[in-house]
């Protein structure tokens, strides 16, 4: 087993700071504009950092704050901003994350709010949201769980049954979100997918700058999800406090917590799951797309066995991939996030149950020097993750199959569909064809049949 | 969209060539609210000193702030690549409570043995500012125990805008000048300042100045080593390109060591000549300038005709510009002109007064001139002017894609190689190969220009 040595410093950090997370959860909310109470330069390296992977639009607002600011308070900035927000935008809904920097001088920010609120008050008055953010702890998903989480506890007010369903689907990509969406009308249920960036990350070409992109998770079904039948939560390592637990404890919600569904039986679940709650048989489309991917996995199996794979990424996701690797009969011998939740390997374990996989080593809280230096004892065929595994996969000529966020090397990091049977279908395909094609290329004379 | 969203506050920052006299603040601190396109204090610092790749560059902060400038510039190194790697201290939340001082002794203890660097940086943030982590100190101990200099650079986020950055970096290297040896140093010798050796740009500038019999002492900072930086006062000239991020450099060794600096600019055919002559000028050598109008000479006859099939198709387009240095802008303005393209729009996010003086008189009546702007007033103006190319960086591709308007990445991110001649060339086949492209057709911006069964009745071009 690995002697890996514990560095003080973090080198080629595997993770995000938690106003990033926030920021990507408020832009999936309908006439929201995420506002960053700290200094300018958090604001526009997260907007630098998200457009290089969706090519759209991102404006995340700032307070700008200066040192003048640190000594006195930043809430003059502060209100300053949200006003200027106001006028230039007409957002429905500002989302406020605090930075270190505002964590720190202590700036109240509820407090700021609600004078705000006295201030300029009137029925021109965005909502407003805020959430504390503190980059200094957690990584950007639990930025991301904790505006969810934000949101529901600070709009959702309306208890009235109406018989529809609560989807908190965790950080996955626009396709994702998509298809989710696809689903759950296949199922025939009112669904609300919060948060839904699903237009407002990936929206269509336009002839003019959207001041803020059409689409989001509608305000006024946010406002309902206290009345939901129940509520579906996507992750396999959610924080104790999440968006699905406001709704259980506030308003008697039903709370599902389920995996994303990521490979077969994750999917199954969540389809059995789905057919629970609306009533209904698994739609015929999807039932044929499981049968078509299981065809093709007979078709595929024998290029993949036992490949060696090292997988990085959030820690939901990583557990998704590995139950599908596992199924699909790759070996996922690393598994490795920058997060903390302290459920990862229990995840990771529970997810690999009833299959005859060995169990692989499980690291949280590591950078890409510890992924590196771990792979190298391990043998590996295939790397699997985001972008910022490139250096590691260059450096040692292994294939990277591109996953999750960021993609800063490729288009189209925001269509890379991981979920359902379609998804498992892409990813098949793409790790299989992915393994050929290096076989093929390295050998000496190729071969134009398998 | 047909009036401009504009902030009151920011009506000083805009300037509209030709309808009142020329006044534009700049170098405030950005709008609260705004948008904007500028990033931070540290940011400055990081994009400066980053390319330097032999030394270990360590972000003293939360994770953030390394993360997001990681390997964030095209800057390529001919030999060591530890400038590529991101270190951090990833400040937790007791750090802060308690002070972080240990934790950075720690880590350069840990980091320095690792990679044996020439030198560390070490990097602050806004919140080492708050908690009051006295960098110096560490980096003095640190320093005297591995015999390499540990330079603090103090670009906590908060302590102005970008340029406050700039002037941290010069900072820190400005304490490494003087401390190598310059013995057996040309008299005909410069250092390199402000170029950040994208694509390998530099390699190509010193080419040149080579061939003119010039030593090159040190590249301040692209592909830049930390001992030539040490020597770099034994140069007898500075040339400084980005004089936003270096000029403060070149000034302090001007006072310190008597050297000048001359100001210049290596995009474009006339600006990339103007450089060799002046440099060869400085000099005073005869034979040197000869030699320079050979290398313009020689490059040109390629070069032009070259170019004269892009200006063809080019001719009468508008382009827009915005980049994070005003120098830059002057360039793309004659580049444009070059190519036979109209500026319309030019705006930086840290020129000076003179800068923005400069740019007025260089530009055609009616062109746009903003300082520290915004997506909004951005694509007001590419949609108020009509242009056909929108010049900027990551942040403001999608501005100019979303609106189907063609663009050309001229950021510190780029992989494309424009300075020099041959950058010209490249610069002219990018502009061309997206204001040419045939998705512009398809775009919504374009619809009203064909009839229902879609057979275009109407051309721009």
């Amino acid at each position: 087993m690995s002697k890996m040595p514990s560095y003080t410093s973090t080198t080629n950090a595997c993770k995000l700071c938690k106003p990033l997370g926030a920021s990507i959860a408020f832009r999936g909310i309908e006439g929201c504009v995420p506002f960053l109470h700290g200094s300018q330069g958090c604001a526009t390296y997260m907007r630098r950092y998200i457009i290089s992977h969706f090519n759209e639009p991102i404006d995340i607002a700032s307070s700008s704050l200066g040192e003048k600011n640190a000594i006195y308070g930043g809430g003059p900035n502060l209100k300053l901003g949200l006003k200027n927000v106001t006028s230039k935008y007409a957002p429905q809904l500002i989302g406020v994350a605090t930075t270190c920097l505002t964590e720190t001088i202590g700036d109240d920010v509820p407090m700021l709010l609600a004078e705000y609120r006295n201030e300029f008050g009137g029925s021109e008055m965005p909502l407003l949201v805020h959430v504390s953010t503190p980059s200094y702890s957690g990584t950007h998903m639990e930025g991301f769980h904790a505006a969810v989480k934000a949101v529901v506890e600070q709009l959702a007010s309306d208890t009235i049954a109406n018989g529809s369903i609560n989807l908190l689907s965790g950080f996955i990509s626009p396709a994702d979100i998509r298809y989710l969406r696809g689903v759950c009308d296949d199922f025939g249920m009112a669904t609300t997918i919060l948060p839904d960036y699903s237009d407002t990350l990936d929206g269509p070409a336009e002839n003019d700058y959207p001041l803020i992109p059409a689409g989001g998770t509608p305000l006024h079904a946010i406002k309902q999800m206290g009345g939901a039948r129940a509520t579906i939560e996507l992750g396999a390592t959610l924080p104790a406090e999440s968006g699905g637990t406001v709704l259980l404890h506030r308003h008697a919600t039903p709370l599902h917590r389920t995996g994303l569904p990521i490979g077969i039986r994750a999917t199954d679940a969540f389809f059995a799951l789905l057919s629970e709650l609306s009533g209904r048989a698994v739609p015929a489309p999807h039932a044929a797309a499981r049968g078509r991917l299981i065809d093709s996995m007979v078709d595929g199996h024998k290029y993949i066995f036992g490949k060696r794979a090292v997988i990085y990424g959030e820690e939901d996701l990583v557990v998704g991939l590995v139950s599908f690797l596992a199924e699909i009969g790759v070996q996922p011998v690393l598994c490795a996030s920058g997060g903390k939740s302290g459920r990862f390997a229990d995840a990771i374990t529970a997810a690999l149950a009833g299959l005859d996989c060995e169990l692989p080593i499980v690291r949280e809280d590591v950078d890409f020097f510890d992924i590196e230096t771990l792979a190298l004892e391990l043998g590996i065929d295939l790397v699997i993750g985001h972008s910022k595994g490139y250096t590691f996969a260059r450096k040692e000529n292994l294939p990277l199959i591109r996953v999750g966020f960021p993609i800063h090397d490729r288009v189209g990091g925001q269509r890379i569909l991981h979920l359902g049977y379609h998804g498992a279908q892409a990813l098949f395909d793409l790790i299989t064809n992915t393994v050929i094609d290096r076989k093929q290329s390295e050998s000496p004379v190729g071969y134009s049949y398998m | 969209m047909s009036t401009l969203p504009l902030l009151n506050e920011r009506s000083s920052q805009i300037h509209r060539k030709g309808t009142a006299p020329f006044e534009l603040e700049c170098n405030k601190d950005s709008l609260a609210g705004a948008v904007s396109q500028r990033a931070c204090v540290f940011c400055g610092s990081r994009v400066v000193l980053y390319p330097i790749a032999d030394a270990l560059h360590l972000v003293h902060g939360p994770i953030g702030c390394a993360v997001y400038t990681w390997d964030i510039r095209g800057a390529l190194s001919s030999g060591p690549e530890l400038h590529r790697l991101s270190f951090s201290t990833d400040l937790q939340e007791l750090d802060v409570v308690f002070g972080g001082e240990k934790k950075l002794e720690k880590a350069l203890n840990e980091l320095i043995p690792l990679h044996k660097p020439k030198a560390a940086f070490v990097y602050s943030t806004c919140i080492v500012g708050l908690i009051g982590d006295d960098l110096e100190a560490v980096c003095k101990k640190v320093g005297a125990v591995h015999g390499i200099p540990v330079l603090p650079v103090q670009s906590n986020g908060l302590k102005g805008n970008k340029r406050a950055g700039y002037e941290a970096a010069c900072d820190a290297m400005a304490r490494l000048v003087g401390t190598g040896d310059i013995t057996g140093i040309s008299k005909h010798s410069i250092n390199i300042l402000g170029d950040f050796n994208l694509a390998g740009e530099i390699w190509l500038i010193r080419e040149y100045f080579e061939r003119m019999g010039i030593e090159v002492v040190a590249n301040i900072t692209g592909d830049g080593r930390v001992d030539d930086i040490r020597r770099c006062h034994g140069a007898a000239l500075n040339v400084v390109q980005c004089s936003g991020a270096t000029m403060d450099l070149a000034n302090r060794m001007q006072k310190r060591y008597g050297i000048p600096s001359v100001r210049v600019s290596y995009f474009g055919v006339e600006d990339m000549a103007e450089a060799l002559y002046t440099v060869g000028r400085h000099f005073g050598d005869q034979e040197m300038l000869e030699k320079a109008r050979q290398i313009v000479k020689k490059e040109l006859v390629t070069l032009l005709p070259e170019l004269a099939k892009y200006k063809k198709a080019l001719s009468g387009k508008k382009a827009a510009i915005y980049v994070g240095g005003a120098f830059k802008a002057f360039s793309l303005v004659k580049a444009f002109r070059l190519i036979g393209m109209d500026v319309v729009m030019v705006g930086s996010q840290t020129g000076t007064k003179e800068d923005y003086l400069e740019l007025e008189q260089i530009t055609d009546p009616g062109t746009i001139i903003v300082d520290d702007s915004n997506p909004l007033e951005l694509s007001a103006f590419l949609r108020e002017k009509d242009v056909d190319l929108f010049v900027g960086g990551v942040k403001e591709r999608p501005i100019a894609y979303k609106l189907g308007v063609a663009f050309c990445d001229h950021n510190h991110e780029r992989k494309e190689m424009l300075a020099g001649f041959q950058g010209m060339l490249n610069f002219a086949r990018e502009v061309y190969g997206s204001v040419m492209s045939p998705v512009w057709k398809f775009v919504p911006r374009r619809l009203p220009l064909q009839d229902q069964d879609g057979t275009e009745v109407a051309s721009e071009q």
